[in-house]
């Protein structure tokens, strides 16, 4: 029976959706930002599949299934998009411009933080990306010459924590507006922020979605660009 | 709902395909974002057809990510290995890039809406 959970999909879906599920009834409980439900679901699942021994590739069997409806949810983002189409054109100009400062604030400040505080040459050039939604950041680390395994851990932390406490650090700082909110949730923290913007505005949670493209575009572009001069 | 589904499908095997002939340095779901935007404008596509597919996507899009982040427990070696330049680097950095796209986008709109209106 073992043999059969271990190699079937329906551990991994249904480990997935039932944490998710818990997770979610004790955020609406205690109401506090650290019980964010991704970042929750994803350490229980680390440590039950730990706890219990079970391997990384049996539950990927599922995951591999619920993972696979990012795509369409993605290319989804165009429907809120376009119903909001005439305010995101209005604003064309400070939404370019936030998400181009944006990445180039990311870039600058990853790459010499982890400089200063005694990285190497490969980690640094791991970190230059760490913004930008998995699959674009690990094209351009395999293209700059970091570690990709390490930039998609980073990615994901990243958006994690942009996920857990970013709306609440914009609140703190003054930016209180769905626009310059979600486009800043996008561009820090990607699909996973991105989530998080979904769930607490549908326009905020499209704009993101929109600075995910954006920033990946950008963020590549420049990075591309430095490798190219300074190789 | 399934007609809304098979057009999502059907837009991201498209743009799957483009990316692929192309050799475009970008996941064929943010083509996809975009071959639909264009869809909608031309009004091939109708919003009706594919709003309810979306919003039962989008708003379960939270779920779709745990997958990817419980595959960093295979890298956790790697992060510990390196956790001060990583932690640092991650946490202030992201604050910066809330803060500096946050404030850009919010005064260069608001300088937007006054020209507008004086």
């Amino acid at each position: 029976m073992v043999d059969f959970f271990l190699g079937s999909p329906l551990l991994g879906v249904a480990m997935t959706l039932v944490v998710y599920w818990l997770a979610q009834i004790l955020y609406r409980r205690l109401k506090h930002v650290l019980f964010n439900p991704v970042a929750l679901s994803i350490a229980t699942i680390i440590l039950l599949l730990g706890w219990l021994e079970i391997p990384f590739e049996s539950y990927r069997k599922g995951g591999d299934l619920i993972l696979f409806l990012l795509g369409p949810a993605v290319v989804a983002l165009a429907v809120p998009l376009y119903e909001r189409r005439e305010e995101i054109f209005r604003y064309r100009l400070p939404i370019a411009a936030g998400i181009c400062c944006g990445s180039v604030a990311s870039i600058l400040s990853a790459t010499l933080l982890a400089w200063a505080c005694g990285g190497n040459r490969e980690l640094v050039l791991s970190m230059a990306p760490k913004s930008v939604t998995a699959p674009i950041a690990i094209g351009i680390v395999e293209s700059i010459g970091g570690i990709a395994p390490l930039a998609a851990a980073v990615v994901v932390l990243t958006g994690c924590l942009g996920a857990v406490i970013g709306p609440e650090f914009c609140r703190l700082v003054g930016i209180k507006d769905p626009l310059p909110m979600g486009i800043a949730m996008g561009t820090a923290a990607h699909g996973i922020g991105t989530a998080r913007m979904m769930e607490e505005d549908s326009f905020a949670g499209a704009l993101s979605g929109l600075a995910i493209g954006l920033n990946g575009l950008v963020t590549s572009g420049i990075l591309s660009a430095l490798f190219w001069i300074f190789g | 709902m399934i007609q809304g589904f098979a057009i999502l499908f059907l837009v991201l095997a498209l743009s799957e395909a483009i990316v692929r002939w192309l050799s475009l340095p970008l996941p064929g779901s943010v083509l996809g974002m975009v071959l639909l935007l264009l869809l909608l404008r031309l009004g091939v596509v109708k919003v009706p057809q594919v709003r309810d597919a979306a919003n039962l996507l989008l708003s379960n899009l939270a779920l779709l990510f745990i997958p990817a982040g419980v595959g960093v427990m295979l890298y956790l070696d790697l992060v510990r290995e390196n956790w001060l330049p990583i932690s640092v680097s991650l946490v202030l950095s992201t604050f910066v890039v809330l803060l500096v796209t946050g404030k850009v986008v919010a005064s260069l709109a608001r300088a937007g809406r006054g020209r507008d209106h004086g």
